[in-house]
């Protein structure tokens, strides 16, 4: 009920988590964010206290007393050590590498201890997806969590609300707290698979040929020879157990591709854009050069690692006209 | 989504190789002393069964069925039926428990079943207490308690080294220490049991009884088992002094005295100009009524009464250790007066038993005289007759008198008693037996005199007109030396003495001694702390009648000031800053104070060489202090006296 009452009211929410999302650089857990209750073992523990209780007094059993205190004592010292192991930890977010829709984004995630103590067993869960690791963190240093958040929808992913969750030492409480880190991850648009475009078409259209001769037009294949370029070897082929081939490309420079959003009339914006991050993906293994014209941007004719994030950060991101 | 259990929840982790190590460990340790006492094939039994679990753990064998633990329980069950004809009482079912630690183990498939073992352990324990709450148990189940918690800590650590939950144990229970000896003090005690308790729940209780019959105090007396303790305000009685009155014996039947019927009187202090001993006892419990007393008794401990022999009764069995404190007098002014009823009571012999005693006895009346004549004819019949003092008295038939006096001649206590008792009685003097102790160890460590059930003794009361109630020790007349030095000198060097009690072994006595002096203090601080003792304690810290109100309000008042100081440690540990890092902070401040404020990017080198640039009056001593902040931070760690001069450098920078 709270819980429902805290998604419609965001601002209540912040007052009542005690932070306001997202938060900027490294998070400290202070001790007002660190909530702790007893969990279902801790309900049996006070039960196996009172009966403990009960029985040093009927019996007026003094060291029965004794043990029963000792243990009582023990909870509320567990209490505090539960809470201890989260409290101050400072936590921060690495850099995600984009994914595309359908794959899984790796927030890696950093718990500082902070402290000269270790906290052990922390559970750190992703709210949303359920995605959780638990960790060891030592005395002083850095223990590395990676989320993986399902990206259902291209663009920017964000990280959203983590829980940071222990019940170290005694089982018998559980703490936890809540962070929600400036962190994002790019998604790109689901790649689909299809025949490039006909470059010699778009040539047409007065593209540029390339003025650097090349070895870009992918014309066939050979055996291997030791000083070609691993960029070239056929790895599918090598995959399929068969013997090392080179992939052979003429000499001379190829067309320039255009991969136009406008040659997809037919789709509607998200297949577009599928088609054409596969476009992109496909063209890049080729080899090809590229170029992306979709509305608002058009990223001229490249190729390369970074060229290719170009293209497909500019589709992912794709907001219409 | 459905969502991902916790990885780590009780429910979900399998118990590990090491989870299971630990709790078999530390339930093995918390059953020792049980297994010592259970029939071998339950021990056994529950070994075979912590043996299974692990043999499966080992081999990844599948657990046993439900049924077959049940059916294992069953079998378990039924033996113990048979032990004890019930599976109710206290030590059948104590060890239906450890049984049950057995086969629970054996269902024990995650970490939620690990940890109900774990509690079921904690229960195990203080099962141990309802047979002795000794220090070695204590220090024993002490060992337990740690293994357990460390058992618990590595469920909630599985990957963490042992070495580090076994810290982590400790500083928990040394956290926990604090609030307890607090619990332990402040919480409101009562009066229990709260309920009725299983019938077998006192059962093993040595001590008096309140019947005397040839054989069973020489059987006593090879107890070693304390009785209770005496401490005395001042010098203690002498032993021939210490007569520690139990219960009084009425009717004979010719082989066996009994208490009777008895009544209550109203208790009057007797008056005397004897020596006067004021005394506190620690009664061991022995489940009777009666408290033991150094005769004569001058006052009445809280919650008991007189009978109308001099018996102080408990208005409760005394069941738990009992403390109390005593006035006694020697020697006092005796009330001459007794009831005609009761002296005919005290005159009273089977006609049909002893008949060769009934004999002797009518010869004296014939011969004349007054009772303190017959008194003296008896003592001196038992003086000359060379009767032997020994704890192992040949066995008597129907009549156990007649042959105790003319045929064996050899006995103990119980058997001078009796026959002289007998006697007065048929000489027509009116005589009672007395049980109780006498003697008892000075401890010359504490100076607290320990009274063992070997120190058990009978002696006998005659009524002689005008003086009242006397005490006649017969076995002190026929056997001066049990009264003046004890029963071990009194006996033959060959006899079966509690190993303790023998003479040659003095370096072990005083190891005893002191050993005994620990136990005593443990007896009375931590053992027989109760309500009592409660309220006196917390008079003496200027509470008055700490009613379990005030106790609660003061007792939570420390445990929240507790639980406050232990937040205040674990945010102690976090925030206390690092002495470097706190020079340079200030450092830095001085700086900006001048204008030179550092750009988070900037590294301590950059900085200092541009404040120096900036503020060139302060050159040297900025990149001074620089340079030492670089070595301490970025250098091989920071050492003591670096960190010094690190601190008055930058203390000493005056900027212009």
């Amino acid at each position: 009920m709270i819980n429902a009452l805290l998604d419609k009211r965001p601002r209540l929410a912040n007052w009542f988590y005690g932070f306001t999302p997202p938060e900027r650089g490294v998070v400290v857990l202070v001790h007002r964010r660190v909530y702790i209750l007893p969990t279902q073992l801790g309900w049996l523990f006070v039960m196996t206290l009172a009966i403990l209780l009960v029985g040093s007094i009927n019996y007026a059993l003094s060291l029965g007393f004794a043990l029963t205190f000792l243990l009582a004592g023990m909870g509320l010292a567990g209490m505090v050590h539960t809470a201890r192991n989260l409290a101050r930890m400072a936590i921060s977010v690495g850099r995600a590498e984009p994914v595309f829709v359908g794959e899984a984004a790796q927030f890696r995630v950093f718990l500082d201890a902070r402290s000269a103590f270790d906290r052990p067993a922390v559970l750190a869960r992703h709210i949303q997806s359920r995605s959780q690791m638990v960790v060891d963190v030592p005395a002083g240093a850095l223990a590395e969590v990676v989320l993986a958040v399902p990206a259902a929808k291209r663009g920017w992913l964000p990280l959203g609300r983590v829980m940071l969750e222990t019940r170290f030492p005694l089982g018998i409480f559980r703490s936890w707290s809540y962070v929600e880190p400036d962190a994002r991850c790019l998604v790109y648009p689901r790649p689909e698979r299809s025949a490039l475009p006909q470059p010699a078409a778009e040539s047409a259209r007065g593209a540029l040929r390339s003025p650097t001769p090349g070895n870009d037009d992918y014309s066939g294949m050979r055996a291997y020879q030791l000083s070609d370029s691993p960029r070239h070897v056929a790895w599918k082929a090598v995959a399929r157990n068969e013997d090392m081939l080179t992939k052979q490309f003429t000499g001379e420079a190829a067309a320039e591709l255009w991969l136009d959003w406008a040659r997809l009339a037919q789709f509607n914006v998200e297949q577009r854009l599928s088609r054409l991050a596969g476009w992109v993906l496909e063209a890049e293994r080729a080899g090809m050069q590229y170029g992306l014209r979709i509305p608002s941007v058009e990223i001229p004719a490249g190729r390369g690692e970074a060229h290719r994030a170009a293209c497909l950060q500019a589709l992912a991101l794709y907001e219409g006209l | 989504m459905k969502a991902l259990p916790h990885p780590l929840s009780p429910d979900v982790r399998p118990l590990t190789l090491r989870d299971l190590t630990w709790l078999t460990a530390s339930l093995a340790i918390v059953i020792v002393p049980h297994a010592l006492r259970a029939p071998w094939w339950l021990t056994l039994l529950t070994l075979c069964l912590y043996g299974w679990r692990f043999y499966s753990m080992l081999t990844r064998a599948p657990l046993p069925s439900r049924w077959l633990v049940i059916a294992v329980a069953f079998i378990g069950m039924l033996g113990v039926w048979m032990e004890y004809r019930t599976l109710f009482g206290r030590q059948a079912g104590v060890l239906l428990l450890v049984l049950f630690s057995g086969l629970k183990l054996l269902e024990s498939r995650h970490h939620r079943d690990g940890a109900v073992a774990s509690f079921l352990g904690y229960f195990l324990i203080i099962t141990n207490f309802l047979y002795t709450q000794s220090i070695p148990t204590a220090l024993l189940m002490c060992v337990g308690v740690f293994a357990i918690t460390v058992t618990l800590i590595g469920y909630s650590a599985p990957n963490r080294p042992a070495r580090d939950n076994l810290r982590t144990a400790g500083l928990l229970l040394a956290h926990a220490a604090p609030a307890a000896l607090v619990l332990f003090v402040l919480f409101p005690r009562v009066n229990g049991p709260l309920w009725g308790l299983p019938q077998d729940a006192y059962a093993g209780m040595t001590g008096l009884s309140d019947t005397m019959s040839p054989g069973n105090l020489s059987q006593l007396a090879l107890s070693d088992a304390i009785s209770f303790r005496a401490t005395f305000d001042g010098e203690p009685p002498p032993q021939p002094l210490r007569y520690w009155r139990g219960p009084v014996l009425w009717d004979f039947d010719g082989r066996t005295w009994s208490a009777g019927l008895s009544h209550l009187v109203n208790f009057q202090a007797p008056q005397g100009t004897g020596a006067s001993y004021r005394y506190s006892v620690t009664l061991e419990p022995h489940n009777r009524y009666w408290l033991f007393a150094l005769e004569t008794a001058a006052s009445l401990p809280d919650r008991s009464r007189m009978t109308f022999d001099g018996q102080v009764f408990s208005n409760t069995p005394v069941r738990n250790r009992l403390r109390y404190d005593m006035v006694s007098i020697v020697n006092p002014d005796r009330d001459p007066r007794e009831n005609r009823s009761t002296l005919n009571r005290a005159l009273r012999l089977p006609a049909d038993y002893n008949k060769r005693t009934l004999a002797l006895a009518e010869e004296w009346r014939r011969a004349g005289g007054t009772d303190a004549d017959m008194l003296n004819r008896a003592l001196d019949f038992l003086r000359r007759g060379g009767y032997a003092y020994t704890l192992e008295p040949p066995l008597l038939g129907t009549n156990s008198v007649d042959e105790f006096l003319f045929d064996t001649k050899a006995g103990f206590c119980e058997h001078f008693s009796s026959a002289f008792t007998v006697l007065m009685r048929a000489a027509g003097v009116p005589a009672r037996v007395v049980t109780g102790y006498q003697g008892g160890d000075l401890n010359p460590v504490d100076q607290i005199i320990t009274v063992r059930q070997s120190d058990a003794h009978a002696w006998t009361e005659v009524f002689i007109e005008g003086r009242g109630w006397i005490r006649v020790d017969p076995t002190a007349a026929a056997i001066p030396t049990r009264i003046d030095s004890g029963l071990a000198r009194a006996l033959p060097q060959d006899q079966g003495l509690p190993f303790m009690m023998r003479q040659d072994m003095e370096w072990l006595r005083d190891m005893r001694y002191r050993w005994e002096a620990i136990a005593h203090k443990w007896n009375v601080w931590v053992l027989g702390y109760n309500p009592e003792r409660q309220r006196d304690l917390m008079l003496s810290f200027g509470m008055r009648d700490a009613d379990w109100q005030k106790l609660t309000a003061v007792l939570f008042t420390f445990l929240g000031l507790m639980t406050a100081t232990l937040l205040g440690w674990s945010l102690r540990r976090l925030t206390r800053p690092d002495p470097v890092q706190k020079a340079w902070q200030a450092f830095c401040r001085k700086l900006a104070a001048r204008g030179v404020v550092r750009a988070p990017q900037e590294g301590p080198r950059d900085y200092s060489t541009r404040a120096a640039r900036t503020l060139p009056a302060s050159r040297r001593p900025i990149l001074r202090i620089a340079a030492l902040y670089i070595a301490l931070r970025y250098g091989n760690g920071a050492d003591k006296p670096a960190t010094a001069r690190l601190k008055r450098l930058v203390r000493q920078l005056e900027l212009a």
